[in-house]
């Protein structure tokens, strides 16, 4: 089923959960909604469920407006973060409750092929008599899922599916979802503060800040094309590095070296370049002065903080081990650095992030509070 | 898919949260001599003895201090045999009266955000604040002959104070809480995801409650209506107020053994008032079983 919102509103108590909405998602893509907390992400999301109702705005499933539908009749699977599992009821008593509860309720013995087959699917055959409580986190999860699926949802809906559970269940449960994904073919939209898993996972992402979009793309675009300086910096860490363009020639503060600009900006602007798109040239290259702070070797990866010689500003590069001209590199050391790729955004007031201060982008889901 | 970490089962508990767990915990924390703890403990146990146990076996000792045949004569009286009659009624029109009410008031405020919340929830602990006596008298003041509503009901030819009604009003207004106080701690721990669960799983709002939240709350409902009921037998002053003494027609158990004790009729007030303690034995060792039985369930509410 394919979903539109259409300027979408939302205020909670003088504070704008939503600001504007607009966002068509196609039938049976895999959908993530990103942002820290706070961004109206999981606002959305339960807006889309009937669980919060839009001050202003429309929500067609399939062309038809539900906006002001009441939940149960919007045909919607959710999966509550903490799964909100019948506690007392079997694994299959939780499955079938959506078919139960029916007005046309199926028979008995519907109900319980439909059961099984779900179990089936999720891989918890065997365990239709146990209690939520006898289940691991990551098998109460699928339970919470499969009893979603049970009612044939026009729209699968998924509220940080991952948050409470550790990182080795995680990222088993990840590619299973992607793999029951494209299995079942349901519409699906989660909603996650983990860029790593929203790109790992969605075909796209909706990038989330205060109540509007910021981007939306597939994982290549929003990671290598960001839109805006908080798509740049919440996806990925940055440099941020003051400049100027003229004539479509960019020039770094402090340096009289000039790259080419695609860019229709002039004045002065702020450079967005991720550590790894910073590269060490040769002395006589064009690029930035800078001393070596710190190198940190992790893997295959060699990481150097640098200060700029010309503003005294730090930054962070990412770098291959194969580099020759960034092995043995040590603190003190001469180095001149020259971006391969950038952004260019018109300079901000502060140009320091604009990401909440609060949000660390992976710590677990408990420590933060939810964007509602 | 055996290596999948998600479908494996939850690591067992460690030895001392299991059920058989031993009976007494060392406590690392705890640093003073022996002797200390002894003295403190038997002090407390000597306490508890002469407070609350001493006079509950003196009840039945008194009761029973000229045999048993004085102890059935007092208790097949027919002025004690309608207060005990009377008692049991009043108790079973106000404990179901105030399982809906508190139901409902618990529902309304832990499943739904109003304005005046606050206010309701105050409303709710009123009758644990005010005195029962005072409760007796604002209802003399309402329904009685001179009160508000006296001269109409007059006219009508209904009685509620010093008759059963205004018995059965006062019992509802001083138990009110019992139920509401019991189940809103729980019902505030376990939020509305449930519910909004079946609701998206297309319940409707009455099946909702039946199927999901009633059932979620069963126990501590349970043990707020004997708390109720307890206190719904045992309930002096504000019955005192409204219920008149009429004997044989409008005397509860506590007023009964009142009358009989400032009449000197020791054996009678004893007999009556050991069958009080009884009920409050048999409500308190159902607790208990209840207790024991789902003590993680009722962990969760708070103990009055």
């Amino acid at each position: 089923m394919n979903i539109q919102i259409r300027g979408i509103h939302k205020v909670f108590a003088n504070f704008p959960a939503l600001d504007g909405v607009n966002l068509d998602i196609e039938s049976g893509e895999l959908i993530a909604l990103l942002g820290p907390s706070g961004s109206g992400k999981t606002t959305l999301l339960r807006t889309i469920a009937g669980l919060e109702f839009p001050d202003e705005g429309a929500i067609l499933f399939g062309g038809e407006d539900i906006a002001n539908r009441p939940v149960r009749e919007r045909g919607v699977g959710f999966v509550f973060q903490h799964y909100a599992l019948f506690k007392h009821m079997t694994v299959a008593e939780n499955i079938a409750f959506g078919l139960d509860v029916r007005k046309d309720r199926p028979s008995k013995e519907a109900i319980r092929k439909r059961v099984n087959e779900l179990l089936e699917l999720v891989q918890l055959s065997g365990l239709d008599k146990r209690y939520p409580t006898q289940l691991s986190g990551g098998q109460r999860q699928r339970v919470a899922l499969a009893r979603a699926l049970a009612i044939e949802p026009k729209v699968l809906l998924l509220d940080e599916p991952f948050g409470a559970l550790d990182a080795k269940v995680r990222k088993d449960l990840r590619r299973w979802l992607r793999e029951l994904h494209d299995k079942t073919g349901y519409t699906t939209i989660f909603v996650t503060h983990d860029q790593e898993e929203a790109l790992e996972l969605a075909d796209r992402v909706v990038v989330m800040n205060r109540g509007r979009i910021e981007q939306v793309g597939n994982n290549q675009q929003v990671y290598e094309q960001p839109a805006t300086p908080f798509v740049f910096d919440f996806l990925g860490s940055v440099n941020i590095l003051p400049g100027e363009v003229k004539n479509r020639e960019l020039r770094f503060d402090g340096s009289d070296d000039v790259w080419d600009s695609e860019s229709q900006e002039t004045g002065l602007v702020d450079i967005y370049v991720r550590p790894h798109d910073l590269q060490i040239v040769d002395s006589q290259a064009p690029g930035l002065d800078a001393t070596v702070t710190l190198v940190q070797r992790a893997g295959a990866l060699i990481r150097i903080s640098a200060t700029l010689a010309t503003s005294g500003e730090r930054i962070e590069l990412e770098l291959s081990h194969l580099d020759t001209l960034a092995r043995s590199r040590q603190p003190g050391d001469a180095i001149r650095v020259a971006p391969i790729t950038f952004g260019l955004f018109p300079r901000a007031p502060h140009r320091r992030p604009t990401t909440l201060p609060d949000v660390v982008p992976n710590a677990p889901a408990e420590n933060r509070e939810r964007a509602r | 898919m055996t290596a999948d970490a998600s479908l494996q089962d939850p690591p067992a508990l460690p030895p001392q949260f299991r059920p058989e767990g031993p009976l007494v915990h060392r406590n690392a924390a705890i640093s003073e001599p022996a002797w200390v703890q002894r003295i403190l403990i038997t002090l407390a146990l000597l306490f508890l003895l002469g407070f609350l146990l001493l006079p509950l076996i003196s009840v039945f000792a008194e009761a029973l201090r000229n045999g048993w045949v004085t102890y059935k004569d007092a208790l097949v009286e027919p002025d004690a045999i309608a207060a005990i009659k009377l008692t049991l009624l009043v108790a079973a029109l106000a404990v179901p009266l105030n399982l809906v009410f508190g139901v409902a008031a618990a529902w309304a405020i832990t499943k739904f955000e109003f304005r005046g919340k606050s206010v309701l929830i105050s409303l709710i602990d009123l009758p644990f604040s005010v005195s029962p006596v005072v409760a007796g008298v604002i209802y003399i003041m309402i329904f009685g002959r001179h009160g508000w509503a006296g001269p109409w009901l007059d006219e009508n030819d209904i009685k509620i104070v010093f008759a059963v009604p205004g018995i059965v009003l006062a019992t509802v207004f001083v138990t009110f809480p019992f139920v509401a106080r019991e189940l809103i701690p729980l019902m505030h721990e376990q939020g509305t995801d449930n519910e909004q669960a079946a609701l998206t799983l297309g319940a409707s709002g009455w099946k909702t409650f039946w199927h999901v939240t009633l059932p979620s709350i069963k126990w501590a409902l349970l043990y707020g209506v004997l708390l109720c009921s307890a206190r719904a037998m045992g309930e002096f002053g504000a019955v005192s107020v409204v219920s008149g003494h009429i004997r044989g027609q409008t005397n509860t158990m506590p007023l009964h053994v009142e009358i009989l004790y400032n009449e000197y009729q020791f054996a009678g007030a004893f007999a009556v008032a050991s069958i009080l303690a009884l009920f409050a034995l048999v409500t308190l060792a159902l607790k208990s079983y209840l207790e024991w039985r789902h003590g993680d369930e009722l962990a969760a509410t708070r103990r009055h």
